[in-house]
């Protein structure tokens, strides 16, 4: 009960945050860059046509008045309307979602898989060379610039190598798979096409890798650093005095009661993809939000970028609510 | 005159001079420190060193590669790729000390307000951190360049933005703790006004934990500011600037490799300068590691 009722706080927390970022998006939209009217209408248009435009969007109203009529909008799913593909950008975003969603859950997959075994071991071994080596790894990683990573995984594995493909989703002749989950690697196995799937994996592994070596970079030391703490506590000294194998006291003992720091960082790391994903879809060709609003923003189509920025926002701010639950759920102490 | 300076901050040089002997002893704090000097040195001498102008066009000499005359090859324009990264690194440490002086200033004068203040004041500025850190980094700061046009200081003040939130909520904290001591009862008590308190005891208190983060987030800066001109969104052409230059190397990548490599490489070694400094600095002035 108590967990429910620190859920439902948290819930009405959320509201003047989520307020809060939706006028702020509405000032950088309406307030900054001048006139929407015009840019709409374009370069081009005729003062005469600009004042009407401006009529019917409601611009000449004043600003408190817009903003209501903007959240009016919202609340119905009108994210406003893309300047370069004339269709609602609410749209648009639900035909880019799943390309980006897969690739943030396959990046995320790998930055668990490989950042905590990596975090355990170089917590077991400090100090030996294995540390050090992941040390470094991980000060590259929170270093790299991820747009030139992309760039060079293409030179070595798509150029010099040729062992992965450089762009896309899939090789330019095969036809996407039926359209159920809209991820590829489900879908293409729904179909049972065994090919398509492989295809549609060795399309996916520069990109995922890319987008995932920072927070795997982050993850690992986040792990190791948590697992040391717990391991100096009295409780492991009192099982290792009673004889339990140095494997369980790892693996059950320490990895346990350090997941709760690897769990907060695991979840804003998701959030932060997000963001990743604006450079790695880039440069990779990859279908999906991120470069669909990096070609907005070359465009000028301010709407698309707008509506993106909200999308993100607000997965991002679930996100850090989800991870407060999970976080209640492991850790009795925490006070609601 | 000087002797008067020395009396007066005779503790703060003794401080100083002890984080100085502590930090040689730290191998990635020497090495940080290497780096970034080295960087600094390289802007400060590009005018001088580089062989070449940097945005002299050469059209016989186009995306020539690395070798005897260029060491790093030329670009579409025939431009020395090592002359325009020596001068990238003036743009690069111009953002990130620029960023992290106005969203540090501004976020330390902000944090401290909201913390020794308290109550009401608190909670606002605090939710409207909160708000801002609802966006992740670079999606805020690309809208916001989008939205005030595309250029370096139009830049400069996105990514200072989307920084401040950071500085002021470390402040915040510290000057929750701070504002418990007794000297600030004392302030009080002889009369101080709050402004004053915030100014003269909390902020100078909360210093070295605002350099550190500074040092921690001029990398991060550095990266940002690299990701919004790789999107077309930070300084434009002719102007060397190392994402802008990897945009534009993206293009020729499949056959002139140098191209968009040794901009990124330098950006890389940047970053990864100012964040091991920064992390020795950070464990060499926590008083509890401290002594």
């Amino acid at each position: 009960m108590r967990i429910l009722s620190y859920i439902l706080k948290r819930l009405i927390y959320l509201i003047p945050v989520l307020l809060g970022v939706t006028l702020l998006v509405f000032i950088i939209s309406h307030a900054i860059p001048g006139d929407p009217a015009r840019m709409m209408a374009g370069q081009k248009a005729s003062r005469e046509a600009i004042d009407n435009l401006r009529h019917s969007m409601g611009l000449d109203r004043p600003l408190p008045e817009q903003y209501l009529q903007y959240l009016a909008g919202l609340v119905q799913g009108d994210l406003g309307f893309s300047i370069r593909n004339q269709r609602p950008v609410m749209e648009d975003m639900l035909d880019f979602f799943p390309a980006t969603l897969e690739l943030t859950l396959v990046s995320m997959v790998v930055c668990v898989s490989v950042g905590i075994p990596l975090g355990i071991i170089s917590a077991v071994r400090r100090n030996r060379p294995i540390d050090h080596a992941s040390r470094v790894f991980s000060v590259i990683g929170v270093s790299m610039p991820v747009f030139w990573l992309g760039l060079m995984l293409l030179l070595l594995f798509y150029r010099n190598l040729g062992w992965l493909p450089g762009s896309g989703r899939l090789d330019i002749g095969l036809d996407p798979p039926a359209h159920v989950t809209g991820l590829y690697l489900i879908d293409t196995l729904l179909e049972g096409s065994v090919g398509k799937f492989r295809n549609a994996l060795l399309h996916i592994l520069l990109p995922a890798f890319c987008l995932s070596y920072v927070y795997l970079a982050i993850i690992t030391r986040i792990v190791r650093s948590s697992m040391i703490s717990v391991m100096g506590l009295d409780f492991i000294t009192t099982a290792r005095a009673n004889g339990i194998a140095e494997t369980v006291i790892t693996l059950k003992h320490c990895l346990k009661n350090s997941l709760i720091p690897t769990v907060t960082i695991t979840g804003l790391s998701i959030g932060e993809l997000l963001g990743g994903a604006i450079l790695t879809e880039t440069i990779f060709n990859w279908p999906g939000m991120g470069k669909y609003v990096v070609d907005s923003v070359n465009f000028l189509d301010f709407p698309a970028l707008m509506g993106f920025t909200l999308v993100v926002s607000f997965t991002y701010v679930m996100i850090n609510l989800a991870v407060d639950v999970i976080y209640a759920f492991l850790d009795p102490q925490i006070r609601y | 005159m000087l002797d008067e300076f020395r009396r007066q901050y005779a503790w703060q040089i003794r401080e100083f001079f002890f984080t100085v002997k502590l930090l040689r002893r730290n191998p990635s704090a020497v090495a940080g420190f290497v780096i970034i000097t080295g960087m600094v040195a390289m802007a400060l001498t590009a005018p001088v060193l580089a062989p070449y102008n940097p945005i002299q066009i050469s059209l016989g000499e186009r995306l020539g590669p690395p070798g005897g005359a260029h060491w790093f090859g030329t670009d579409e324009l025939g431009r020395d790729i090592l002359t325009r990264v020596m001068y990238g690194a003036r743009i690069s440490l111009w953002i990130g000390v620029l960023v992290v002086a106005i969203a540090g200033g501004l976020g330390a004068v902000i944090g401290a307000v909201s913390g020794y203040l308290g109550h009401r004041v608190d909670n606002l500025i605090m939710r409207a951190m909160d708000v801002v850190l609802s966006f992740p980094p670079l999606v805020l700061a690309m809208a916001l360049a989008a939205a005030l046009g595309p250029s370096l200081n139009n830049a400069i003040l996105a990514v200072a933005f989307v920084m401040i939130p950071k500085f002021a909520r470390m402040v915040r904290g510290e000057a929750l703790a701070v504002k418990e001591k007794q000297f600030i009862a004392a302030a009080r008590a002889s009369g101080a006004g709050s402004l004053w308190i915030v100014w003269h005891h909390i902020l100078p208190n909360c210093f070295s934990s605002v350099i550190v983060l500074g040092t921690l987030i001029l990398g991060e800066t550095i990266l940002i500011a690299a990701s919004l001109s790789f999107i077309g969104l930070g300084t434009q052409p002719p102007t060397p600037e190392w994402g802008a230059m990897i945009s534009v190397g993206r293009k020729f990548l499949m056959d002139q490799w140098w191209y968009a490599t040794f901009p990124g490489l330098f950006i890389l070694v940047t970053v990864i300068g100012f964040n091991i400094f920064g992390d020795a600095l950070r464990d060499v002035l926590d008083p509890r590691i401290r002594r």
